[in-house]
Formats: structure tokens, sequence, C-alpha cells
């Protein structure tokens, strides 16, 4: 199991701050397409990933017990 | 009590408490920027503020940002309090204090903070205006990841 937090604009498409995802192990590519296409979620460009509270890329693979955030470009300041 | 430099909280920030983090006897310089909200932004007049946080990545990253300083200015001490939750006009927003033994360093290295939360703490505003709200996305516009993630050298220094 994988928690997905979602943040901003994206928590507010999906409804709730937070999702689970049964899924063993997959990347952050597929982890991020999987979600954006059963959520319908727009706007995505730019969208980062994070691992256990730090940014990954698109290979790095997700596992369980990982808690992964879905991070829109960031406007603090 | 032990001091957090680095922190994300839901209260007005007292700037007075995160410039006496960085008091120290070697210190000649201390800069403050103070992050307020503008009333205007691009003709559009705007009611109030909404700040969204991943709080525990968010004081992670602004924790990175003072490593990255001390990295390159080594006698700085920085302290950084970003306020979330609802902020109308002139409230603070943002607080980073920094200190260094002469004003230059000071300077330079409170810019460098500011930049860098622009680009990596996980914090986001949502604009509420009088005619709708949205939130809004990267204002540095300087960055853009072609392959839609960022690479390895976007997320290290």
């Amino acid at each position: 199991m994988i928690k997905v937090l979602f943040f901003a604009h994206l928590k507010d498409q999906v409804g709730v701050g937070n999702i689970e995802v049964q899924e063993d192990q997959l990347t952050v590519k597929s982890l991020l397409e999987k979600v954006v296409k059963e959520y319908s979620l727009s706007d995505i460009d730019h969208i980062m990933v994070s691992i256990n509270e730090e940014y990954a890329v698109k290979d790095d693979i997700i596992r369980s017990g990982d808690v992964v955030a879905l991070i829109p470009p960031v406007s603090g300041g | 009590m032990t001091l957090k430099l680095f922190e994300v909280i839901d209260q007005p920030i007292q700037t007075q408490e995160i410039i006496d983090k960085v008091v120290g006897r070697n210190v000649g310089a201390i800069t403050t920027f103070i992050g307020t909200v503008r009333e205007m932004t691009k003709g559009k007049k705007t009611l109030f503020l909404e700040y969204e946080a991943y709080v525990p990545m968010a004081e992670k990253k602004l924790e990175q940002i003072g490593v990255e300083i001390k990295k390159k200015w080594t006698e700085a001490s920085v302290a950084i309090t970003h306020r979330i939750g609802r902020l109308t006009i002139s409230d603070i927003a943002v607080v980073i204090a920094v200190s260094t033994p002469h004003r230059k360093d000071a300077y330079e290295a409170n810019e460098y903070a500011i930049e860098r939360i622009k680009e990596i703490v996980p914090i986001w505003k949502k604009e509420h205006w009088e005619d709708g709200e949205k939130w809004i996305g990267n204002q540095l516009e300087t960055k853009s990841y072609p392959k839609g993630y960022p690479e390895k050298e976007d997320i290290d220094d």
C-alpha cells in the first residue's frame, strides 16, 4: 500500500488530501500516470513527486509503505 | 525550550523572535527579509490569501536551504519561519533572518534563501479576488521541466 498526498489545486480536484494505492512497487512515472488517469487530473504540467519527503525523478521506484506527494509548482514566500 | 530555526506555523509571525535566533557575538550584520501580502497584483485586487504547506517536507526543505547557505557563506546563521493559513493584506507570510560577521554576506545569503524558497519549498498560495480564486503556480517562471519532471540537478544543490 502506497499513500499518496495531494496539495493545492490537485487536492481540490481529487476532493481529499490523500488516497491509498494498492501497489507493491512502481515507478514515479507509472504512479503519476495512474493517478492522473483515475482522478482525471488537469493542470499537471511541472508536477513534482516526492517520496518520503524527498524530491524524486521519474524512474525512481516507489515501494509499499512509502508516502508519496504530488507537488504542484510551489508559490511560497 | 529548543529553538526551531526552520519552521512552518499557522499563527502570526513575531519577527523579533526570528531575528533573536541568529544573534551572536561574532555577528556584525543581520539582514531580515519580511514577505508580506500585497493587495494589487497585475491589476487584480487580492482580498486575502490562503497558504497551504506539506509541513514536514517544507520544514526539511527550509533546513536544506540553511545547509546550502552554510556551504556558501560558512559563517552565516539562518532562521526562517513561514506562515500558513488565511492571511490578509499586509500580513507577514515569511521572515528570513541571516546573520554574518560582515554585511555583504548577510544581504547575499538572505536573497539566496528567498529565491530557493520559491524553488523547492512545498508551500502554495491561493489568491482570493472579488471575482474568483486560484492556486498560484511557479512565480519565478525561470524553471521549466521539458520532460515534465525535474532532473537531478534541479533537486540537489
